[in-house]
């Protein structure tokens, strides 16, 4: 009697499943994309994708479906070398791509050549944001190692923000002194003493900031920096944005291994392409990412960036250099935060 | 050699209740499916580091420190949920009042919640400007963002293993027996001390463990009220995903196995003693 019933109800329960199976599949008969994101470009990619799939629908008649998929730069890229089937990965760092393309393969090592200004749609750059009226007279970088002062920045080890963040401060304190690396390393120490606490992704730590009240100054991406004033109103925080800071190129690739497979290399090359197209970049704009086309974007948007000093990532070597050196296991970072304990 | 002794021996006796070796058989595919591969998994990645650099991973400070400030939060949380978990069980199994079942209902919450919910919640709530914490700072007394909060975070997430696992065993413990206590003329301290507690030992031991087990490995509602500073506030579980964002997955399992080998001993030992105490105070669990 009990058998029959167990009997009964997987059969159901199997029925059950393969209904399910049969419903979803459909959804996969249309062109599909996804899009491998990391965390502060959600908004910009809800507008680009949406305006993307207009166009492709306008120029091909084939419906496409994009998804976005969002988290921290490194957790990302970690989900496509275990499995996950991006077709093009936008992320915060060159080392996330390139660790991509050395454990899998299925990105080729010279990815940063595959598109204009090395696969660089858009650049930001690290402004500090700041309570309003800016209480402690926060206006450079050599403000923050004041005796008061509390710093808001993510983990460098697991946020690819707090990497741009504290080669943004290092390069400051090289290029104010001569050029002299031992005196970098003098102040980004002395400034991560004034940090009180390291949230794991640039997210996080804008809540630290911003909800609970935590610190003086954030240090963040100049589109997250607008967003948080935009989102909760400029009668909080001010931008303050220093004399000295560096330019963060997040790269785009497409996953050859991938868009093989499924057979989306056109539609990914077509998307990836979008994004340096003038509509692509009048949206990049207008989410407070700094177009490398900038004739092509709304000038009001453009007005938005105040012009500053940019320090690039050649200066460290390229980020071969710089992720072991800084950021790597016994790096920089590792040996200077002991002493601060 | 006694008279019935063909002696093979058996794995299994003929047993009236049916199913047992289906049942095992069961039993091991799936112990082995879901716990025993993915655990020698552990083992074959964290052996790629050859012995010299498991220990560098394992003894080097910043891991010592991690591994300190996650077992012994845990620690000192299970021990409160200990105390507390029973003061809640007693009085949920002792007395009638209204809306008793409501906060019965309640301690499974944390079970229900998301941990990453919890963990930002509770961060909000002790804060320097959250509601709790903005009356504990001017007293000189932070929780977000020390260990302090680390604690706070797991007793939450562990109250409802001490308090359902203790439950049941006092609801078997007769009132007469109490009764009977303090008739014979002991006081009421002696009562819970010599009478109630010795009894419920096992029990409160098993959710001590349950608790302690979950606290060790908790990550979502620890991370947002930890503040993770190194050599301050940073837990295991996270200097685990920072060698995972390093993509040193070798590394980051060195230290999940120290964690099990460390978890497995201490759980080990607290059996000991709840087997101990078993035999020596009796009653059930």
């Amino acid at each position: 009697m009990k058998s029959v019933r167990i009997t009964r109800l997987l059969a159901a329960a199997v029925f059950a499943g393969s209904v399910a199976i049969s419903a979803v599949a459909p959804a996969f008969a249309d062109q599909a994309l996804l899009n491998v994101s990391y965390d502060p470009t959600r908004e910009l990619y809800k507008d680009f994708n949406a305006a993307f799939a207009k166009k492709w629908q306008a120029d091909t008649g084939e419906a496409v479906t994009i998804q976005a998929s969002h988290g921290g730069s490194g957790a990302q890229a970690r989900s496509v070398i275990d499995g996950l089937e991006a077709d093009v990965v936008t992320l915060a760092l060159e080392g996330d791509i390139d660790a991509i393309a050395k454990k899998t393969g299925k990105i080729p090592a010279d990815w940063k050549t595959k598109f204009p200004n090395n696969s660089t749609p858009y650049t930001s750059t690290i402004v500090f944001l700041v309570r309003k009226g800016n209480p402690k007279g926060i206006k450079d970088w050599a403000d923050l190692v004041k005796d008061d002062v509390q710093v808001i920045t993510p983990n460098p080890k697991t946020s690819g923000g707090a990497r741009w963040n504290f080669l943004a401060a290092w390069a400051w304190a090289k290029q104010a002194n001569g050029g002299d690396d031992a005196k970098a390393q003098e102040y980004v120490t002395k400034l991560l003493q004034h940090v009180p606490v390291l949230d794991t992704g640039a997210r996080g730590a804008t809540t630290t900031f911003v909800q609970r009240g935590l610190g003086d100054v954030l240090l963040a991406w100049e589109n997250e920096a607008y967003l948080s004033l935009e989102e909760l109103g400029p009668d909080q925080f001010e931008i303050v944005t220093p004399s000295f800071s560096i330019r963060a190129d997040p790269p785009v690739a497409i996953v050859d291994g991938n868009v093989d497979k499924k057979g989306t290399r056109k539609v990914a090359e077509a998307y990836l392409n979008y994004l340096y197209s003038d509509e692509g970049q009048k949206i990049a704009a207008k989410h407070f990412y700094r177009p490398i086309k900038p004739e092509a974007a709304d000038p009001a948007d453009i007005a938005r960036f105040p012009k500053l000093t940019l320090a690039t990532i050649d200066d460290f070597g390229g980020w071969k250099d710089a992720q072991p050196k800084f950021f790597g296991d016994g790096g920089v970072f590792d040996q200077i935060y002991k002493p601060a304990q | 050699m006694t008279a019935h002794s063909p002696t093979r021996w058996r794995f299994r006796r003929p047993s009236v209740i049916p199913g047992f070796g289906m049942a095992l058989g069961l039993t091991l595919t799936w112990l082995t499916l879901l716990i025993l591969i993915p655990l020698s998994g552990l083992a074959w990645r964290s052996s790629e580091l050859g012995w010299a650099s498991f220990w560098a991973i394992a003894l080097d400070a910043r891991t010592l420190n991690a591994l300190r400030i996650s077992f012994g939060t845990a620690f000192a949380a299970a021990c409160v949920n200990a105390v507390f978990g029973i003061v809640l069980a007693w009085v949920l199994v002792r007395y009638r009042f209204p809306g008793k079942r409501v906060i019965d209902a309640m301690v499974d919450l944390p079970f229900a919640l998301p941990t990453a919910v919890a963990g930002i919640a509770l961060a909000t709530l002790y804060a320097p400007n959250g509601w709790v914490g903005q009356f504990l700072t001017p007293l000189g007394i932070k929780i977000a963002f020390t260990p302090l909060g680390i604690v706070i975070a797991l007793v939450f997430v562990g109250l409802p293993f001490v308090v359902r696992t203790v439950q049941p065993v006092m609801e078997e413990i007769d009132k007469e027996v109490e009764e009977a206590a303090a008739t014979l003329g002991a006081t009421r301290l002696q009562t819970i001390f010599r009478v109630l507690l010795p009894g419920l030992a096992p029990a409160v031991l098993t959710g001590f463990a349950l608790a302690f087990a979950r606290g060790v490995g908790e990550y979502g509602s620890v991370i947002f009220i930890a503040g993770n500073l190194p050599f301050k506030s940073e837990i295991a579980p996270l200097l685990i995903v920072i060698k995972l964002e390093e993509y040193n997955y070798a590394a980051a399992t060195g230290i999940a196995a120290v964690m099990l080998v460390l978890s497995f001993v201490l759980l080990l030992v607290i059996n000991l003693i709840q087997g101990w105490s078993r035999r020596r105070y009796g009653y059930g669990a």
